[in-house]
């Protein structure tokens, strides 16, 4: 169990300097490997990697080279209006519609904090298990471009809401599965910039407001992710978390949450920290896991090549086309955004009623739901399906509030649900089938009523037209034909009926007993009782009769 | 509702003894014996309307001496005796303002509008219908204070042609008690300055001596005032801007407590510093106006919840005052204000002041404020970065004067070279310079430093004073010009006034007597400091001194 942190190795003094009690267990692991690697045997490292991360081979080969990725995740929250004004934002709404004087930076206006920011950050802060600032406060962060209306961004600099936290996450098993925990330094509020619309021609480019003081949470990550498999699945943990608080819609493609990926490359066994790129316009986790591993390879080929003083300080663009990262500007020093207090708004003070209240409202975590999942017996596989979408996990529960079980539960939605969901391009909310229904038609497979195979039937009508599986069962005459003389019967007719092919089995083609079954299946439209039916109809086969 | 008439109790007051060249030659009076000093308080509604009516000028034979009436009061009484209609007395205002306007070019933009809103007032009283406060009140804003549909430049040429879409709190709050906005008053450049000369359009006279500075930054809502081109404006205050003006001016400047007053739709200078503050003839007009605009506003979250009293019911209803009406006062002077680099008539005006106070009843002690000369420093720093920060919005790229070129840092740089003044691109670059990586623990840290040693500074002494008296400007009014290639000098002369913006206290400037300059010679104020949101002892101790004050009338030569 506490083998769950070897793979990364790295000496992390994030984790060492952590207090929690809660991480013990998983510190003491952590240093043992340190010292194993103190004493340079190489070779238990490489056994080591080998035995608890089987996925090692899936990702770019880094020739004794380690990556250090660290992420700046900015989640875009859904809450009615602005971070600071009464102004609405609607994704996709023509431009500078939704814009006021004070969102536009006009002279002698004003902010105004909405609440709901600072409740939607604490429910974050505590779901990624941080310590609150009780007493935190704005900063403005200046830099001149049109899509900062005020010439500054409201932020928090020195004090942020929450500070020091951390994120579990379950890699997915086609990647070699494993738990991970990734450090979380900060949590701040601020307020979103507007956008450039570029004309064709690029001779002119166009403001769009809209956008400008939507509020957004920065979750700054530590620089704990190794791999894109690893920085991906937290990106992913992020997104499930924001839905699962309802914080925000967690939406890559409209930008409602945006990674910023920091990479950098070194020798295994260097503490020096290499040259780091920032990798932008990612706009899907599988785009972030395939450009942060092009961004590793191209950065220890450089390495291995004795050229990594080719390494810049840069921001570079993933381009999906190409596969490729490319340079989108260099960082010629350190930007000075010359933050300082912001003036026109006073400092945001926590009660701790506040603090408790959230604390108490928040709804299951996905980490905790994955460990309860796993509890009842699920697979890994089958735990990660369920908890990933929080819509999904809750129909999931639902079922089981109504007595299913777990695991076929489980596996009527990952299977025939799931598959109906993909072709019909729903989700699971838009379904009729209630998680009740569900439930209904697992214990009525469970009890007889219904074989198997009607109960798929049933499953598919209940997904598309919705009704109860009583009235189905009632309404179509499907209940299970257990009665032996009514499938005597049945098999008298059908043996009737085929008298060349009861021939042939009587003179050793045994194998037509599955030829039998099936008429005699179809002749009772599905509803015999299958071990009933072999069990007679074998003894009507040899004659016995 | 008719104000009171405050009567004279009869009761003698000592003669002071005073240099004759300190008392406006216009108002001097015989000084030999008592019965020339003894006070009329009589400020009757007829007498206040005679004094607004039809002739400005003022025999400077007039030995009455009345003291300061309430222009709001007097008009509020003709409107509702039906004496006079508010069209009469816009009429009146913007006679005599088309008069002075060429000397004294308070005004960047004069509304067409007043007219019509005055007869609106007219028709509103001829329906019986309640009249608010401020009814037929002709009100002068300073230019950085925003008004809807009306240019509001801040005195920037970047922002020429501006008009917000939106009135500021203050302003929104005014016209709801009836009040009619006459115009945008000229300033320096977001209220960087102190005479109106760093103005992007035009420098006003003080009506005093129009080759003088009126003060600033609110220069013209202090010489309107002045020059009665209103009846009483708005201004404000970031570290003097309102009390500096009114002391060159010789008119009543209130700058209350930070907070006290919704900052929407001020055009931010320095944000943690600013406050919109206002300009009367008199302490009651100054009161009536703080009264209006006063209170929390919730789109301003830097806005007091604290309470807002009647400030002006209180000081109608002194009818009586007693012989030593500020008997038990504690009045601390502050030390650091009276000593080197201050203008001996300044000093001795205001210990006449003192004797006055002391007069009334009240106890002067000096009181030493050991961090007082830091102020000076640390506001500039703090001011600067404020500033450097606000006026970031100035780009052309939303609103206001835009470059045309071609590309994205021209059209930044060029906007800004040619719309920004040479004050405000100093104070930007240095507030840019105390914000650096590198400078800001040297600068805008240590300054905030200094800003809470002054503020405990001030508790301490306003735990042992009931106020705190000083000069509001260590000169009287300068030359136009004078100072111009002096910034040290001229931000020397802002020493009396920015420690109480760094403390975010309440300060009121009263008239208080005069210095040999100009032709009648010119004015020195009072500036009164009192502990955070004690805006109404303040103006009732103003009140009293205004009312008691021997001698001397506050009405400018060119009227």
């Amino acid at each position: 169990m506490a083998l769950i942190f070897h793979r990364g190795i790295i000496a992390n003094s994030q984790f060492f300097s952590r207090s929690s009690g809660v991480l013990f267990r998983r510190l003491r692991a952590s240093r043992s490997c340190t010292s194993a690697r103190g004493e340079g045997t190489a070779n238990t490292l490489k056994e080591e990697l080998i035995q608890v991360a089987p996925k090692r081979a899936l990702e770019p080969n880094t020739h004794g080279f380690e990556a250090i990725i660290g992420i700046e995740t900015h989640v875009q929250l859904f809450t009615l209006t602005k971070a600071f004004c009464s102004c609405p934002y609607v994704y996709g709404s023509r431009p500078n519609t939704t814009i006021c004087p004070v969102c536009m930076g006009h002279p002698g206006t004003l902010p105004v904090l909405n609440s709901k920011v600072v409740e939607f950050a604490v429910k974050l802060g505590l779901a990624l298990n941080c310590g609150l600032s009780m007493t935190s406060k704005f900063d403005r962060k200046h830099y001149f471009y049109p899509d900062l209306p005020k010439g500054y961004q409201i932020s928090q600099f020195d004090i942020p809401i929450a500070t020091k936290g951390f994120i579990d996450v379950d890699l997915p098993v086609e990647f070699g599965g494993g738990h991970r925990r990734f450090g979380i330094t900060r949590v701040h509020m601020e307020e979103d910039a507007g956008k450039l619309l570029h004309s064709e021609t690029g001779s002119y480019s166009q403001v769009d407001l809209n956008r400008a003081g939507v509020p957004l949470l920065e979750i700054v990550s530590e620089p704990d992710m190794r791999s894109g498999i690893e920085a991906a699945e937290y990106a992913a943990e992020i997104q499930r978390l924001v839905r699962f608080l309802g914080i925000s819609n967690g939406n890559m493609q409209e930008g409602s949450l945006r990674c910023d990926v920091n990479v950098s490359v070194r020798p295994i066994g260097q503490s020096k920290f290499g040259t780091k790129v920032e990798i932008k316009n990612m706009n899907s986790f599988s785009a972030m896991n395939r450009a942060i591993d092009y961004e590793i390879s191209r950065q220890v080929l450089l390495h291995s090549q004795g050229q990594s003083d080719q390494i810049f300080q840069e921001t570079r663009l993933w381009e999906e086309g190409a596969q490729k990262t490319f340079t989108m500007r260099k960082k010629e020093g350190l930007a000075d955004y010359r933050y300082f207090p912001e003036p026109d708004l006073p400092e945001v003070v926590l009660t701790k009623e506040f603090v408790d209240k959230l604390c108490q409202g928040l709804p299951e975590l996905p980490e905790a739901k994955r460990r309860r999942y796993e509890k009842m017996g699920l697979t890994m596989q089958d735990v990660l399906f369920l908890a990933n979408d929080n819509h999904v996990a809750e129909f999931f529960d639902a079922s089981l509030e109504n007595g299913a079980d777990p695991k076929l539960a489980a596996n009527w939605i990952m299977g025939d649900i799931s598959a109906f969901l993909k072709n019909e391009r729903l989700s699971i909310t838009e379904i009729k089938l209630t998680p009740f229904e569900l439930s209904e038609l697992i214990a009525s497979i469970k009890n007889g009523t219904i074989s198997g195979k009607i109960g798929k039937e049933i499953l598919f009508e209940l997904l598309a037209k919705g009704g109860t599986v009583q009235s189905l069962i009632e309404e179509k005459d499907l209940v299970q034909i257990v009665d032996p003389a009514a499938i005597e019967a049945l098999v008298d007719k059908v043996l009737a009926a085929n008298p060349k092919q009861l021939e042939q089995y009587r003179a050793g083609k045994t194998r037509l007993q599955g030829f039998f079954a099936g008429q005699v299946m179809k002749e009772s439209k599905g509803k015999a009782n299958p071990l009933v039916l072999n069990q007679i109809l074998g003894v009507k086969l040899k004659g016995e009769s | 509702m008719p104000p009171p008439p405050v009567r004279s109790p009869s009761r003698l007051l000592l003669c002071h003894c005073r240099l004759p060249f300190h008392i406006s030659p216009q108002t001097r009076l015989p000084l030999s014996h008592n019965s020339s000093v003894r006070r009329r308080f009589h400020c009757s509604a007829v007498s206040a309307v005679s004094a607004l009516s039809s002739d400005p000028q003022i025999a400077p034979t007039d030995l009455t001496t009345t003291p300061p009436s309430s222009h709001i009061l007097s008009i509020r009484e003709s409107l509702l005796s039906r004496r006079r209609t508010a069209a009469d007395v816009a009429g009146e205002y913007l006679d005599r303002l088309r008069r002075t306007e060429p000397h004294i070019r308070s005004f960047l933009h004069v509304s067409e509008t007043t007219m019509r809103e005055a007869e609106e007032v007219d028709r509103l009283v001829a329906s019986g219908k309640d009249l608010g406060p401020l009814a037929g009140v002709l009100v002068g804003v300073k230019d950085n204070i925003c008004t809807a549909g009306m240019p509001s430049t801040g005195g920037s040429r970047i922002l020429e042609g501006y008009r917000p879409p939106f009135d500021a709190t203050a302003v929104r709050k005014l016209k709801e008690a009836g009040a009619i906005v006459i115009g945008k008053t000229n300033m320096d450049e977001f209220g960087m300055g102190s005479t109106t000369e760093g103005s992007g359009f035009q420098v006003t006279a003080n009506p005093w001596d129009i080759s003088r500075v009126p003060g600033g930054s609110s220069g013209g809502s202090a010489a309107a005032v002045s020059a009665k081109q209103c009846v009483v404006s708005l201004g404000s205050d970031t570290g003097g801007s309102v009390r500096q003006p009114a002391s060159f001016c010789g008119v009543v400047g209130l700058k209350p407590t930070y907070g006290r007053v919704s900052r929407f739709g001020l055009m931010a200078y320095a944000s943690s510093l600013d406050v919109i503050g206002c300009f009367g003839a008199s302490v009651i007009d100054s009161a009536i106006v703080l009264n209006v605009v006063s209170g929390h506003d919730r789109f301003d979250s830097t806005s007091s919840t604290h309470e807002v009293p009647d400030y002006a019911s209180f000081l109608m209803s002194t009818d009586h005052f007693e012989s030593t009406p500020l008997k038990g006062l504690k009045v601390g002077m502050i030390r650091e204000t009276i000593g080197d680099g201050v203008d001996v008539g300044v000093i001795s005006s205001i210990k006449a002041a003192a004797l006055h106070l002391e007069e009334l009843g009240a106890t002067i002690t000096e009181v030493s404020l050991p961090s007082f000369s830091l102020g000076l420093p640390a506001y500039y720093v703090l001011a600067s970065s404020e500033a450097s920060s606000n006026l970031s919005r100035y780009d052309g790229v939303r609103y206001g004067n835009r470059a045309t070129v071609d590309e994205l840092n021209s059209l930044y740089g060029d906007s800004r070279a040619d719309g920004l003044g040479p004050e405000v691109k100093m104070r930007i670059l240095m507030g840019t310079y105390a914000l650096s990586a590198g400078y800001y623990d040297a600068y805008y840290k240590r300054a905030q430093q200094v800003r809470t040693l002054i503020r405990k500074s001030f508790k301490d002494a306003l735990e042992k004073m009931d106020i705190l008296v000083s000069p509001a400007v260590p000169s009287p009014a300068y030359k136009i010009g004078e100072k111009v290639n002096d910034p040290l000098a001229m931000y020397a002369g802002d020493i009396m006034t920015v420690n109480v913006n760094l403390a975010g206290l309440p300060a009121l400037v009263v008239p208080c007597g005069f210095v040999e300059g100009g032709s009648a010679g010119l004015p020195v104020g009072l500036q009164m400091i009192g502990s955070s949101f004690s805006e109404e002892k303040l103006l009732r101790i103003g009140h009293i001194f205004e009312q008691t004050l021997p001698n001397y009338r506050f009405v400018p030569p060119l009227l």
